[in-house]
Protein backbone atom coordinates (compact mmCIF):
# COMPACT_ATOMS: atom_id res chain seq x y z
CA UNK A 1 0.00 0.00 0.00
CA UNK A 2 0.95 3.19 -1.05
CA UNK A 3 0.04 6.91 -0.08
CA UNK A 4 -1.76 6.97 -3.31
CA UNK A 5 -4.04 3.88 -1.84
CA UNK A 6 -4.19 5.61 0.91
CA UNK A 7 -6.21 8.30 -1.23
CA UNK A 8 -7.59 6.02 -3.22
CA UNK A 9 -9.71 3.51 -0.18
CA UNK A 10 -10.65 7.43 1.91
CA UNK A 11 -12.07 9.45 -0.95
CA UNK A 12 -15.48 8.01 -1.65
CA UNK A 13 -16.32 7.16 1.92
CA UNK A 14 -15.28 11.27 2.34
CA UNK A 15 -17.64 12.68 -0.25
CA UNK A 16 -14.62 15.00 -1.05
CA UNK A 17 -13.04 15.53 -4.62
CA UNK A 18 -9.31 12.84 -4.75
CA UNK A 19 -7.01 15.84 -5.02
CA UNK A 20 -8.34 17.68 -2.23
CA UNK A 21 -7.66 14.91 0.04
CA UNK A 22 -4.58 13.77 -1.52
CA UNK A 23 -3.55 17.29 -0.81
CA UNK A 24 -4.70 16.71 2.85
CA UNK A 25 -3.10 13.61 3.31
CA UNK A 26 0.14 14.81 1.82
CA UNK A 27 -0.13 17.90 4.76
CA UNK A 28 -0.97 15.04 7.55
CA UNK A 29 2.48 13.23 6.53
CA UNK A 30 4.21 16.36 6.46
CA UNK A 31 3.25 17.88 9.53
CA UNK A 32 4.24 14.60 11.16
CA UNK A 33 7.61 14.67 9.38
CA UNK A 34 8.22 18.43 11.16
CA UNK A 35 7.14 17.36 14.34
CA UNK A 36 9.50 14.22 14.58
CA UNK A 37 12.15 16.66 13.15
CA UNK A 38 11.63 18.85 16.44
CA UNK A 39 12.45 16.40 18.69
CA UNK A 40 8.64 15.76 19.36
CA UNK A 41 7.16 12.81 19.93
CA UNK A 42 3.48 11.90 17.91
CA UNK A 43 1.11 10.01 19.53
CA UNK A 44 -1.93 8.65 17.20
CA UNK A 45 -4.36 6.75 19.41
CA UNK A 46 -5.20 2.93 18.67
CA UNK A 47 -2.38 2.91 16.14
CA UNK A 48 1.01 3.60 17.65
CA UNK A 49 3.76 6.04 19.05
CA UNK A 50 6.34 7.73 17.39
CA UNK A 51 9.28 9.25 19.52
CA UNK A 52 12.76 10.37 18.66
CA UNK A 53 15.52 8.83 20.95
CA UNK A 54 18.86 10.24 21.52
CA UNK A 55 21.55 7.36 20.74
CA UNK A 56 24.73 7.48 22.88
CA UNK A 57 28.00 6.64 20.68
CA UNK A 58 29.71 3.36 20.85
CA UNK A 59 32.00 1.43 19.49
CA UNK A 60 31.36 -0.66 16.15
CA UNK A 61 33.04 -2.69 13.72
CA UNK A 62 32.83 -1.77 10.07
CA UNK A 63 31.66 -5.62 9.01
CA UNK A 64 33.62 -5.07 5.43
CA UNK A 65 36.98 -4.24 6.88
CA UNK A 66 36.81 -5.82 10.59
CA UNK A 67 38.55 -2.34 11.44
CA UNK A 68 36.76 -0.85 14.53
CA UNK A 69 35.50 2.71 14.80
CA UNK A 70 33.01 5.11 16.86
CA UNK A 71 29.26 5.04 16.04
CA UNK A 72 28.45 8.69 16.47
CA UNK A 73 25.79 9.89 19.09
CA UNK A 74 22.62 10.32 16.77
CA UNK A 75 18.63 10.79 17.09
CA UNK A 76 16.89 7.92 15.33
CA UNK A 77 13.03 7.34 15.24
CA UNK A 78 11.20 4.53 17.00
CA UNK A 79 7.62 3.31 16.93
CA UNK A 80 5.31 1.24 19.17
CA UNK A 81 2.34 0.03 18.05
CA UNK A 82 -0.72 0.53 19.98
CA UNK A 83 -2.38 -2.31 21.72
CA UNK A 84 -5.16 -1.72 19.40
CA UNK A 85 -3.50 -1.87 16.41
CA UNK A 86 -1.93 -5.20 17.39
CA UNK A 87 -5.58 -6.42 18.59
CA UNK A 88 -6.79 -6.02 14.67
CA UNK A 89 -3.93 -7.61 13.29
CA UNK A 90 -4.43 -10.90 15.54
CA UNK A 91 -8.09 -11.12 15.53
CA UNK A 92 -9.24 -14.68 13.94
CA UNK B 1 1.38 15.74 19.89
CA UNK B 2 -1.53 13.79 19.88
CA UNK B 3 -3.96 13.09 17.18
CA UNK B 4 -6.14 15.92 17.74
CA UNK B 5 -3.37 18.25 17.51
CA UNK B 6 -2.44 16.79 14.35
CA UNK B 7 -5.89 17.60 13.11
CA UNK B 8 -5.80 21.23 14.66
CA UNK B 9 -2.20 21.86 13.03
CA UNK B 10 -3.26 20.39 9.47
CA UNK B 11 -6.71 22.32 9.72
CA UNK B 12 -4.61 25.63 10.39
CA UNK B 13 -2.66 24.94 7.01
CA UNK B 14 -5.97 23.21 4.90
CA UNK B 15 -7.86 26.79 4.77
CA UNK B 16 -10.64 24.97 2.52
CA UNK B 17 -11.33 22.15 5.01
CA UNK B 18 -13.20 21.81 7.97
CA UNK B 19 -11.49 20.81 10.74
CA UNK B 20 -14.57 17.79 10.30
CA UNK B 21 -13.36 16.59 7.34
CA UNK B 22 -9.40 16.94 8.11
CA UNK B 23 -10.51 14.66 11.23
CA UNK B 24 -12.53 12.36 9.09
CA UNK B 25 -9.62 12.13 6.49
CA UNK B 26 -6.76 11.55 9.45
CA UNK B 27 -8.83 9.13 10.83
CA UNK B 28 -9.37 7.16 7.48
CA UNK B 29 -5.68 7.35 6.72
CA UNK B 30 -4.78 5.45 10.65
CA UNK B 31 -8.16 2.89 9.99
CA UNK B 32 -7.08 2.12 6.20
CA UNK B 33 -3.26 1.54 7.43
CA UNK B 34 -4.17 -1.01 9.91
CA UNK B 35 -6.92 -2.65 8.05
CA UNK B 36 -3.89 -3.39 5.31
CA UNK B 37 -1.77 -4.38 8.15
CA UNK B 38 -4.29 -6.79 9.63
CA UNK B 39 -4.62 -8.00 6.51
CA UNK B 40 -0.66 -8.61 6.71
CA UNK B 41 0.20 -6.41 3.71
CA UNK B 42 2.65 -3.62 4.32
CA UNK B 43 2.40 -0.31 3.83
CA UNK B 44 4.96 2.40 2.22
CA UNK B 45 5.35 6.20 2.49
CA UNK B 46 7.56 7.62 0.13
CA UNK B 47 10.21 10.24 2.53
CA UNK B 48 8.34 8.25 5.47
CA UNK B 49 8.89 4.85 6.21
CA UNK B 50 7.87 1.59 5.63
CA UNK B 51 5.08 -0.83 8.05
CA UNK B 52 6.14 -4.85 7.16
CA UNK B 53 3.87 -7.32 9.40
CA UNK B 54 6.53 -10.10 11.00
CA UNK B 55 5.07 -13.39 12.05
CA UNK B 56 6.19 -14.24 15.83
CA UNK B 57 6.19 -17.95 16.22
CA UNK B 58 4.31 -19.90 19.13
CA UNK B 59 6.47 -20.22 21.91
CA UNK B 60 6.51 -21.24 25.59
CA UNK B 61 6.58 -18.55 27.85
CA UNK B 62 6.41 -18.40 31.98
CA UNK B 63 4.52 -15.85 34.18
CA UNK B 64 6.73 -13.90 35.48
CA UNK B 65 4.50 -13.93 39.13
CA UNK B 66 4.03 -17.35 39.70
CA UNK B 67 6.77 -19.06 37.16
CA UNK B 68 4.08 -21.06 36.08
CA UNK B 69 5.17 -22.19 32.12
CA UNK B 70 2.51 -21.11 29.62
CA UNK B 71 1.80 -21.40 25.72
CA UNK B 72 2.21 -17.76 23.80
CA UNK B 73 0.10 -18.32 20.64
CA UNK B 74 1.88 -17.55 17.19
CA UNK B 75 1.18 -13.75 16.23
CA UNK B 76 1.25 -11.07 13.74
CA UNK B 77 3.74 -7.92 14.72
CA UNK B 78 4.02 -4.57 12.79
CA UNK B 79 7.23 -2.85 12.03
CA UNK B 80 8.49 0.35 11.02
CA UNK B 81 11.39 1.49 9.18
CA UNK B 82 11.93 4.98 8.83
CA UNK B 83 12.32 6.59 5.24
CA UNK B 84 15.88 8.19 3.73
CA UNK B 85 14.67 11.55 4.66
CA UNK B 86 12.77 12.17 7.84
CA UNK B 87 15.90 9.48 9.31
CA UNK B 88 18.18 12.73 7.88
CA UNK B 89 15.64 15.14 9.46
CA UNK B 90 15.12 13.68 12.69
CA UNK B 91 19.37 13.43 13.21
CA UNK B 92 19.88 17.00 11.89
Amino acid sequence: MTKADIVENIFDKVGLLKKDVSDVVELVFETIKHTLAKGEEVKLSSFGTFTVKQKRPRRGRNPKTGQDMTITARKVLSFKSSHILRDIMNRK
Amino acid sequence: MTKSELIGQVSEKAKNFTPKDVEVIVNSIFESMAETLAKGDGIEIRGFGSFKVKERAARKGRNPKTGETIDVAAKKVPFFKVGKELKEMVNK
